[in-house]
């Protein structure tokens, strides 16, 4: 592999990370409990269609094929993509969605923070600004768990489901392959598996204040790296790629 | 949805750069003042509106009461000598 294509598999890899929790986020327009809720979840997809927007047209250009951002979005298949399994999940209930959103903005927070200091100055610049978007999604997700954790019975113990069916999607986050060898070798990207103690550490000082048990580490998730997926993303690219797969090249 | 799973109402003003007024940007929903600060955050100031943001609890505002507007206000109707309209400006004075 040369470096050029890790890199452009690089950038489909946090470019399809943000993309599709953006698909997910956006689901929960008019679904939210409260309008706040409803405005913020929506606002943070926005957030992630901006750095998707971002690191996929970095992609294209990096490939050198002439492919835009929307050309990678909507004309990939399936196996083409390299978002995180976790990312993919449906969405579940309302603490569904804020314990996956704390674990991904509590991995992010820390992937993001470490690419700041990237050789590639691209990637250092889109980390630079998506960082400050990261930390209040990881805010806002924090706070939320510790108001679930510390609410009802019935919040409580939704929290902690959520946590417990979430668990083994975490693993994956944390991952090295060789690609991530080759670009830390050669300053451009992070190495995840120093990235897991800083996470577990801000993940179990939220959920301890949530007063939520922490699950063990058994058996993890994998896949994505490879582009081997849940049955899930099928669904969501059917959706998504829908106007482009049925009506080719359609502008408006 | 039940009017009791909305939590409590909060007043939400916003100042749109330093030194300027707070102006009131309308309400949320909170349980707390961290959370109104958020809700606030992510309703009113999404397009660049402000630079900081003050919550308070509606219950915790003191309101005048519309009947008794005429002993409140009216008074004031009559006195022009309490209007500043009879300076002449200083040239370059702004924001007066």
């Amino acid at each position: 592999m040369t470096e050029q294509q890790a890199l452009f598999n690089y950038c489909l890899r946090l470019g399809d990370d943000a993309l599709v929790q953006s698909y997910r986020l956006s689901e929960w327009c008019s679904n939210a409990p409260i309008l706040e809720e409803d405005l913020a979840l929506t606002n943070f997809a926005l957030d992630m269609i901006g750095r998707a927007q971002a690191l996929l047209s970095y992609a294209g250009a990096i490939e050198g094929k002439g492919r835009t951002d929307d050309d990678l979005a909507y004309k990939r298949g399936e196996r083409q993509f390299y978002n995180h399994l976790i990312t993919e999940l449906p969405n579940g209930d309302f603490a569904f969605t804020i314990a996956r959103l704390l674990f991904t903005s509590s991995y992010e927070f820390g992937f993001y923070t470490a690419l700041q200091q990237s050789a590639d100055a691209t990637l250092a610049a889109i980390a630079a600004k998506t960082i400050k978007e990261i930390k209040y999604h990881l805010s806002h997700a924090s706070e939320w768990a510790i108001r679930l954790g510390n609410g009802t019975e019935e919040s409580h113990s939704r929290l902690q489901r959520a946590v417990n069916s979430l668990w083994m999607y975490t693993g994956e986050l944390f991952e090295t392959d060789e690609l991530d060898v080759l670009l830390h070798s050669a300053n451009i990207g992070i190495d995840n598996a120093q990235l897991h103690m800083g996470w577990k550490h801000q993940v179990e000082s939220v959920l301890n204040e949530a007063t939520i048990e922490i699950p063990k580490d058994e058996y993890m998730q994998t896949g994505s790296r490879k582009g081997i997926h849940t049955e899930y993303l099928g669904h969501i690219l059917s959706e998504m790629q829908y106007l482009q797969r049925a009506y080719p090249e359609a502008t408006w | 949805m039940a009017t009791d799973s909305q939590l409590a109402t909060w007043e939400v003003f916003i100042q749109s750069k330093p030194g300027a007024n707070y102006i009131h940007a309308g309400s949320v929903h909170a349980s707390d003042k961290q959370m109104a600060l958020q809700n606030a955050r992510d309703t009113y100031t999404r397009r660049g509106e402000g630079t900081s943001i003050w919550a308070v609890p509606t219950k915790e505002i003191a309101a005048s009461n519309p009947d008794e507007n005429d002993m409140f206000f009216d008074p004031a109707n009559d006195k022009m000598y309490r209007m500043p309209t009879f300076y002449v400006m200083p040239e370059g004075a702004k924001a007066i």
